[in-house]
């Protein structure tokens, strides 16, 4: 009797976290088929099946440069942080130099600032470099904090990789730079994906950057268009086309996710055995 | 073909100095083993002679040019790891061609027939497409060997390569590499190990080194035969030889001594007369006592413990010396009862003399011999 009591209360409490998880994606997608008046009506089953949102929100003037100007800071800002945080990874983990310890924790602290707190430090420089307004400066800001947990994760992962490697490399003629991109980038794989795809969510869902150094509707990354999505009137929220706009972003997530899922497994535990 | 000559290298980390001014002449094409106990630096100065330790003091030179600021394949070495060190993502082709991609100058088709020769020389063909995960120790560490023969060095250097592959494997890769030594005409190599059956059989000279000191250069037999000072005496021979604190009771043309735990020997070693009366060390290799039933057998005792290795039977004695018992190394086997009382004796050349500070005392006629 105790068992069966102990494993109802088990998936009892896996059904509540799932639905406490999923619910509110599950609610944005019902929410997104409805139309008209629909929407303000409740129901959790879908009864109603209609894409005019998502027509909407697709011609709607500016959302797929929104969305296009979105991929493109991601995918750069992914791919500026991986080649800054692999570079200095091998100088952080391989070299030894005075400050190592400093610089690293100095990192770490940088990580730690609230964005609100270096927002109008940020802003100032973003003006002075002339980059306001443009992506460049979301680009530049991202970094802020895409790459001090890059750079930590990797420094530590390429720490563990055997150094008798390192050397075997050195004694067949490889410089610095030939050891970093063909022996070491390829062993660390999982750890690329799993820092790489956070960078790219983290700047994916930025937020308040995005609002601030970026005032052009056309320039926009998507979070700040969805917050400011208008209805036809002052008083009217669109409801369905920002629930529409919403699955639309998060959708690319959940396929980069699945995509690259089995390498996150190993990516995590990839520390504790080493191959 | 190229010789190394090693000038009072010294190497400190931070401050902490672990090599004490090496000097060291190796000949082109020569096999040269360190050996020596654990932490005593031999892995150090093997790196230090391939470029992966900087060098704190000294010079190294390889083919008459100094090479303390070269890296590694500007010296033209190439090394073997312990641990193998393969490229784990490299097909077995790819890791031994590794190094010649990276040169300037080489041709695809130049490579592919190194690889293939190191490949067949090594009987790793069947391998070549694999990763090393799908491979054995052993194939891993032929591999490892590979990689360094297509660079085409002018000095092997070996870090324990065997040590982390099973008995049997052990003995027939160390043939292995005694054939490539062979094969390889003029190729320097150096070699790291605490196996002294590997020592013994690979060498031309064998390095003895001790607290970043060398102790001895010589030979394997040299080494065994009239080892320069009590430290080498111990280390080569196993079981290692027996030392008994002795007093040089008379010196001269030939030397009276009284070893403790055994009555008085002559050796035929010319000591000079200031050595008369000082306290010396005796020793005694166990491969050299045998049984005697002779009442004035040198040493006499009980046996303590007898150990069969099937061709040979190790006997320890208690000769009144506490803790310390005394070995002998019979032929054959031996059945003794625990406790039975023993007489053993040596041939007299067999046993050698070191002053108090343990270095060996031989006599002129053996030293110009
Ligand atoms: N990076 C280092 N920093 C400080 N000391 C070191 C370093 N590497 C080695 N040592 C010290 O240098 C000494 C020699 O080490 P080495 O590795 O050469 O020994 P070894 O003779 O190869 O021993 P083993 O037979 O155990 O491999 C040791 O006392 C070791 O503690
Ligand atoms: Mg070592």
């Amino acid at each position: 009797m105790p068992y069966a009591v102990k494993r109802t209360g088990f998936y009892a409490l896996v059904v509540f976290i799932v639905l406490f998880s999923v619910f509110p994606f599950y609610y944005a997608i019902l929410t997104s088929l409805k139309s008209g008046t629909a929407l303000f009506r409740v129901n959790y089953l879908p009864v109603d099946f209609s894409l005019a949102n998502y027509e909407g929100v697709l011609t709607n003037g500016v959302f797929p440069t929104n969305i296009l100007n979105s991929v493109i800071l991601a995918v750069v800002v992914v791919a500026i942080s991986l080649f800054l945080a692999v570079t200095a990874a091998y100088a952080l983990s391989r070299i030894n130099f005075a400050g190592r310890g400093l610089l690293l924790l100095t990192i770490l602290a940088v990580s730690m600032f609230p964005q609100i707190a270096v927002l109008a430090g940020l802003f100032e420089m973003v003006r002075w470099a002339g980059v306001y307004n443009t992506l460049f400066s979301l680009i530049f800001a991202y970094m802020i904090f895409t790459l001090p947990f890059t750079v930590w994760v990797l420094t530590t992962f390429m720490r563990d990789l055997p150094i008798e490697i390192e050397e075997a490399a050195i004694v067949d003629g490889a410089s610095p730079f030939t050891i970093v991109m063909r022996v070491f980038l390829p062993l660390m794989w999982p750890a690329l994906v799993t820092t790489g795809l956070l960078a790219f969510i983290a700047a994916w869902n930025e937020f308040l950057f995005a609002l601030t150094f970026v005032s052009n509707n056309a320039t926009r990354t998507v979070p700040v268009a969805i917050a400011l999505l208008s209805g036809a009137s002052e008083q009217e929220i669109p409801w369905g086309t920002i629930m529409a706009a919403s699955v639309i972003v998060t959708v690319p997530l959940i396929v980069l996710v699945l995509i690259f899922q089995r390498k996150i497994i190993s990516g995590l535990t990839a520390g504790g055995v080493k191959g | 073909m190229a010789n190394l000559k090693l000038t009072k290298v010294r190497k400190a980390y931070g401050s902490v100095e672990v090599l004490h001014g090496i000097d060291l002449d190796i000949r082109a094409g020569e096999f040269v083993v360190f050996v020596g106990p654990s932490g005593c630096g031999k892995s150090t100065l093997l790196r230090v002679i391939a470029g992966l330790e900087d060098i704190t003091g000294g010079t190294l030179e390889i083919g008459g040019r100094v090479v303390n600021a070269l890296t590694p394949k500007q010296r033209g070495i190439a090394m073997v790891f312990q641990s193998y060190a393969l490229y784990p993502h490299m097909t077995v082709y790819d890791n031994m061609a590794f190094g010649l991609t990276l040169e300037k100058g080489t041709g695809k088709e130049e490579i592919d027939r190194r690889v293939r020769e190191a490949a067949r020389i090594l009987q790793i063909e069947p391998y070549l497409d694999r990763l090393p995960k799908a491979l054995s120790g052993g194939q891993r560490q032929r591999v490892a060997i590979g990689r360094a023969i297509t660079r085409d060095p002018q000095v092997f250097l070996f870090d324990e390569p065997l040590s982390n592959l099973d008995a049997a494997l052990r003995v027939q890769t160390r043939i292995e590499i005694a054939r490539l030594h062979e094969r390889m005409e003029g190729t320097t190599m150096i070699y790291v190990t605490h196996d002294q059956v590997e020592a013994m059989t690979l060498a031309d000279r064998i390095v003895v080194l001790n607290k970043g000191h060398v102790e001895q250069v010589g030979s394997p037999m040299e080494l065994y035969n009239s080892p320069d000072n009590l430290f080498v005496a111990k280390f080569l021979g196993s079981p290692s030889m027996n030392i008994l604190p002795a007093t040089i009771e008379s010196a001269g043309a030939t030397t009276r001594v009284v070893p403790q735990g055994g009555s008085t020997v002559d050796l035929p070693v010319a000591t000079p007369g200031s050595l008369q009366g000082k306290p010396a060390h005796l020793g005694i290799r166990p491969e050299d006592l045998s049984v005697s039933d002779d009442r004035a057998a040198p040493f006499r005792g009980t046996v303590v413990l007898t150990e069969s290795l099937g061709e040979v039977t190790l006997v320890y004695i208690d000769i009144g010396r506490a803790d310390e018992p005394f070995v002998a190394k019979l032929p054959g086997e031996v059945a003794m009862e625990r406790g039975t009382r023993i007489g053993l004796t040596a041939r007299p050349e067999a046993m050698r003399l070191f002053d108090e500070s343990g270095q060996a005392i031989r006599s002129q006629m053996r030293r110009a011999a």
